[in-house]
């Protein structure tokens, strides 16, 4: 019998489709639905994030970073404000390492969320996409009552955040870890044993602990697999040594233990918040001895005034955290006492001269930090992996040289091997768990 | 071996670049290091260091004095780049055993762009130095398939080095509709 001739099909997946997270470009050589080859091309989204980084102050680099990961902007701020502070020397106050775990935590969960969800979604699962929003919202307001903004929030600064927590966050929070915690159970009883997904997600996009470690993947695509590393256990920094939480592990790696870790993951964040709740030190706040209620800062000038130092004196007054940013009294629980670095609040800003003159000396041209020479690296655990920042200064108030080391490159250079021989229907649930974010891979 | 030093606990080797795959090599299979991670890849351009300092900018002819950077009195500084060579290609390396972390540099002359390839040794190194290639014009011998990566083939020049201008534009190659 005379064979067909058969012939290989190139198909061009993206740059932009429905089924990609980002713009990013797949061209799969297909032998009938088999992915003989693929081919990954990126840098859609490339801004010259670190090239612009090198034109502004060490501050300015701040916004920059929000965009890296647009998913999870807090552990970005926090991962560049740490390396900064290394390169200076310089350790934040307790309670801004506390803040910073808490909010580093809570956009690790809205990852989590937005990833899980969009990828059942694009398995026919749409209510667990919507569900897993909502959740997200709960959260992001939380965000929203701290930082002012849900996703260009520009939080931390060098040295500190901008901001202490607004009055009744622990309470919010509670509140919203509540509802985050029905929603993962609904979407558990949903996802979990049901068959579609679970025959999408089981044995696809499969790799191995040496090849993973190979290609430099970290974060739940590592876990999945059964590596156990993680950033906040292997090398701790702010006050994760101080947590308890545990670091889940897949067993075969592939798109259905990434899945289970990644749920694990989020009620691991929500301990972790809980304790921080429960740990952070506050500052000492002046109560008024008649009626218990504290005494804002505006009566502990009142009472500055006329003299009675001795009920005032080292105790922290209750500020307004609004916009507005944090009275002066409370900065130091916030923020470093160094003001060549950290900037001052804004009602000094505003209200006084050495405000006005601490501001600007900080954020004119050629009068921001001016870390010494020297070179860092400092590895965050972002949502999708190792976050590093590697920061070279030369001395002046730019920074010479900042590199992201962004997580989810290195797992997209891994995705022709995850994707040669499977079915090209598989390649979905696969580049769904990779979590591809187009701002940090593409800089 | 050029230069060590730990400044701010980064532990950093320089060596020359034709040790860099035996360093390599060593770092991973040495039952004293067990690098099995290569974290990053990524490079860096010596040639304007220190000489943005000062006299740039706005403030140069105001009479303004300029501070000092803050020292921290305990730390010794920072020795800096081991040679006079233009770049250096920066190598961040993580031992999930011994959760230890080294830094290893390689410094690369302008007139002749090239070090080893990792490919062989990491499969991470491949896309690292596709984007060190894109960004530096650093060339990696044997490396399998060594053409841009964030940027579009038909770009000129390579925008992370200090002389591309920050506001230079490049027409946008791509498919005419």
């Amino acid at each position: 019998m005379e064979s067909l001739e058969t012939r290989d099909m190139l198909l061009n997946i993206g740059p932009s489709h429905p089924a990609m997270h980002g713009i990013v470009r797949i061209i799969a050589k297909l032998d009938g639905e088999v992915i003989r080859d693929a081919q990954v091309e990126i840098g859609y989204l490339h801004r010259g994030f670190e090239k612009m980084s090198e034109t502004v102050s060490y501050n300015g680099v701040i916004p920059y970073t929000d965009r890296l990961n647009y998913v999870s902007p807090l552990i970005n701020n926090m991962g560049y404000c740490m390396a900064v502070e290394k390169l200076l020397g310089l350790t934040a106050p307790e309670r801004c390492q506390y803040i910073r775990v808490i909010m580093s935590e809570i956009s690790r969960i809205t990852d989590h969320l937005t990833c899980v969800g969009a990828s059942a979604m694009e398995l026919g699962a749409f209510t667990v996409f919507l569900y897993m929003i909502k959740a997200r919202e709960y959260l992001w307001e939380l965000v929203e009552a701290a930082t002012g903004a849900r996703l260009t929030i520009s939080y931390c600064r060098v040295g500190g955040v901008k901001a202490d927590l607004p009055p009744g966050f622990a309470e919010k929070t509670h509140k919203a870890l509540a509802e985050t915690r029905n929603v993962l159970k609904e979407v558990d009883k949903l996802l979990t044993r049901n068959r579609i997904f679970v025959d999408r997600m089981k044995g696809t996009g499969k790799i191995s602990q040496e090849d993973a470690i190979s290609y430099g993947i970290t974060g739940p695509f590592l876990r999945g697999s059964g590596v156990n590393y993680d950033v906040r256990k292997a090398s701790p920094y702010a006050v994760y040594d101080r947590l308890q939480f545990e670091v889940p592990l897949g067993t075969v790696g592939d798109n259905l233990d990434r899945y289970y870790v990644r749920m694990e993951e989020m009620e691991q964040s929500m301990r972790i918040i809980e304790q921080c709740l429960r740990e952070i030190p506050g500052g000492p706040v002046l109560v008024d001895p008649e009626s218990g209620r504290p005494i804002s800062a505006a009566e502990m000038v009142d009472k500055g005034k006329m003299g009675r130092i001795n009920e005032i004196a080292g105790k922290t007054a209750v500020t307004d955290p609004t916009l507005q940013g944090t009275g002066e009294t409370a900065r130091d629980t916030i923020g470093v006492a160094e003001k060549r670095v950290f900037l001052p609040p804004k009602e000094d800003t505003y209200g006084n001269i050495e405000g006005l003159m601490n501001h600007f000396k900080l954020v004119m041209f050629g009068h921001g930090i001016r870390p010494p020479k020297g070179e860092v690296y400092f590895p965050v655990e972002g949502a999708n992996g190792e976050l590093g920042f590697y920061v070279v200064s030369d001395g002046s108030d730019r920074a010479y040289r900042v590199r992201v080391r962004p997580p989810c490159f290195t797992i997209m250079g891994a995705l022709p091997k995850l994707l040669v021989g499977e079915m090209i229907a598989d390649m979905v649930p696969t580049f769904g768990s990779v979590n591809m974010i187009g701002g940090e891979m593409d800089r | 071996m050029l230069a060590a030093h730990a400044w701010r606990g980064d532990e950093t080797v320089t060596v020359r670049p034709e040790s860099l795959l035996e360093a390599a090599r060593l770092l991973k299979e040495d039952p004293e290091f067990q690098m099995n991670f290569l974290m990053d890849l990524s490079a860096v351009d010596y040639q304007a260091f220190g000489k943005t300092l000062q006299g740039q900018g706005a403030h140069a002819n105001t009479g303004i004095a300029i501070r000092q950077p803050m020292n921290v009195p305990t730390d010794e500084p920072w020795p800096g780049p081991a040679t006079t060579a233009r770049f250096e290609v920066v190598y961040h390396f993580f031992s999930l055993p011994l959760k230890r972390r080294i830094r290893l540099k390689v410094p690369v002359e302008e007139s002749k762009p090239e070090v080893d390839s990792l490919v062989p040794l990491w499969a991470a190194a491949n896309w690292f130095e596709r984007e060190v290639w894109d960004m530096y014009g650093i060339r990696f011998r044997g490396h399998p398939d060594l053409k841009r990566i964030l940027m579009y083939p038909e770009f000129e020049g390579h925008p992370l080095r200090k002389d591309y201008p920050v506001n230079k534009r490049q027409p946008l190659i791509g498919p005419v509709n």
